[in-house]
């Protein structure tokens, strides 16, 4: 029998609310974070519609010490960290410090300090290029400054594969309490929504160029033209099931299954590769599609990636045959950072019987899904599916359940 | 005499202004004769430091001199001996 793995506290910082009561209200009632970027001048560029996370004042959360070395996702990261690590009623300090580990994912590293620090060494000259550059824009430093801030010395480490990051982060994190650490702080925070982060994000081709936040990302529409991105995560605190019952903890729910594919190459004529990493999931939860409550998609809003998609979720629970919602459309894609918020939701819909909407899209009859629109869905919730895509042929499934 | 020399007050801005500080630590308290790892300043701070003294004053300051000032008092007097230098 395999250890049980648990989920006992949230942390969450998105663009449509920040901690996990915020987030939560917010996202049942359909509030969106998505608007004009105004962390930079966008008028030049071609997409300019983010979400953006407002309001975070790092110096009322972190050590003045922190600030110089962090850019924004790791500061994001350290405060979604401490906020998960409250709810779940642990303080490291008391802790063996080899006994808790940090794995995180990121899909960019520190783009908007990497920027700052570049733009001092071709103006400037090299001398005035930060110290802390050598790590603040390096993907597994939110892993790190996690570590160092709480003092967790066991297993800890990043993964980079875009959206699908954020499962496989957790999968890694669930692995490691398998084989012994008893804590696991896990997810993912990307944020990079400065000029540099942006036009890299804009080679992917899939960046909504519309102006208008109700209409810009709308997946399984038959309008659907590209995604918004946006910056945020979550970070969730993960142990084992017996462990957490015996010091008194609550679970949200267990970490139940987990699956993971690579897409064939394109113009082989062969499946891509959702189905199957759906399929393993579930096999590993030891779950039937039929007590599925509701899959989180992916959501690409591409409508060719929105048809792989819907084939999937299709083939696998039939015509219309599990709810589908995607909250992401009030936050934009949050890219590692997402489908640990949307395990999160998970979660919370669990706890509340309620499954959060998607709002904007009007879906296209083209797809044979029950997506959940306008309105949050009152049901109880035992199981979730999560689906994360990643840029390059990812993909990863997460099955959460309610706690034994 | 060097036309400007280094004081506590300078080191004060400088480890500030590059890599911040605590609650926990009064900078403006008694700091010449404390250890820099006990105010909270590690090697990669103190490297920091190290360039940005370096490009105000238009000194160099060699890796061996910095990492053997481990008190302010010992940076500020390594500073002023290499500001007497360069004058």
């Amino acid at each position: 029998m395999t250890t049980s793995v648990v989920v006992t506290g949230l942390g969450a910082v998105s663009p449509n609310g920040l901690g996990v009561q915020d987030y939560w209200a917010a996202t049942c009632n359909g509030t969106s974070g998505i608007g004009r970027i105004t962390r930079f001048d966008p008028s030049g560029y071609p997409a300019r519609l983010a979400g953006e996370i407002s309001g975070f004042a790092v110096e009322e959360h972190l050590p003045g010490r922190l600030i110089p070395q962090t850019d924004r996702m790791t500061q994001l990261s350290l405060v979604a960290a401490d906020w998960a690590l409250a709810d779940a009623g642990v303080r490291p300090a008391e802790l063996p410090e080899f006994s808790m580990g940090v794995v995180t994912a990121s899909s960019s590293g520190g783009f908007e300090f990497g920027q700052g620090e570049l733009k001092k060494l071709w103006s400037q000259g090299s001398r005035y290029v930060s110290a802390y550059q050598s790590f603040a824009w390096f993907y597994a430093v939110n892993s790190g400054q996690i570590s160092i801030r709480n003092g967790m010395k066991g297993p800890s480490c990043v993964l980079v594969s875009d959206q699908a990051g954020g499962l496989d982060a957790l999968a890694q994190a669930r692995r490691q309490i398998r084989k012994g650490t008893s804590l696991m702080v896990s997810g993912a925070v990307d944020a990079s929504i400065c000029p540099w982060g942006w036009v890299a994000q804009m080679a992917s081709g899939r960046l909504s160029t519309s102006d208008e936040p109700t209409r810009a990302y709308i997946p399984f529409d038959g309008g659907a033209r590209g995604h918004v991105p946006g910056e945020g995560g979550a970070i969730l605190i993960l142990e084992d099931a017996e462990a957490a019952r015996s010091r008194g903890a609550t679970a949200y729910g267990e970490i139940a299954g987990y699956g993971a594919t690579f897409d064939p190459r394109p113009g082989r004529g062969r499946e891509p590769g959702l189905r199957k990493a759906m399929e393993l999931a579930l096999h590993d939860a030891g779950a039937e599609p039929d007590e599925v409550d509701v899959v989180f998609a992916d959501a690409a809003a591409v409508p060719e990636l929105d048809r792989i998609e819907a084939d999937a979720i299709t083939a696998v629970f039939g015509p219309r045959g599990v709810a589908v919602t995607t909250p992401k459309t009030m936050t934009g894609r949050l890219y590692s950072g997402a489908a640990p918020l949307d395990v999160a939701a998970a979660l919370l819909s669990i706890r509340d019987g309620l499954i959060p909407p998607t709002t904007n899209s009007i879906p296209s009859a083209a797809y044979d899904l029950d997506l959940v629109v306008t309105e949050a869905r009152p049901g109880p919730v035992r199981t979730a599916v999560v689906l994360a895509k990643g840029y390059g042929g990812f993909n990863s499934a997460m099955v959460v359940r309610a706690a034994a | 005499m060097p036309a400007h020399s280094f004081t506590l007050a300078d080191l004060r801005r400088i480890l500030l202004e590059g890599a911040g500080t605590d609650d926990e630590v009064d900078l403006d308290g008694d700091i010449l004769d404390r250890e820099f790892e006990a105010l909270g300043y590690e090697s990669l701070a103190l490297l920091e430091t190290g360039s940005r003294i370096e490009r105000e004053y238009d000194i160099t300051l060699d890796d061996s001199m910095l990492s053997g000032a481990t008190t302010p008092k010992a940076l500020i007097e390594a500073v002023n001996a290499q500001l007497a230098v360069s004058t």
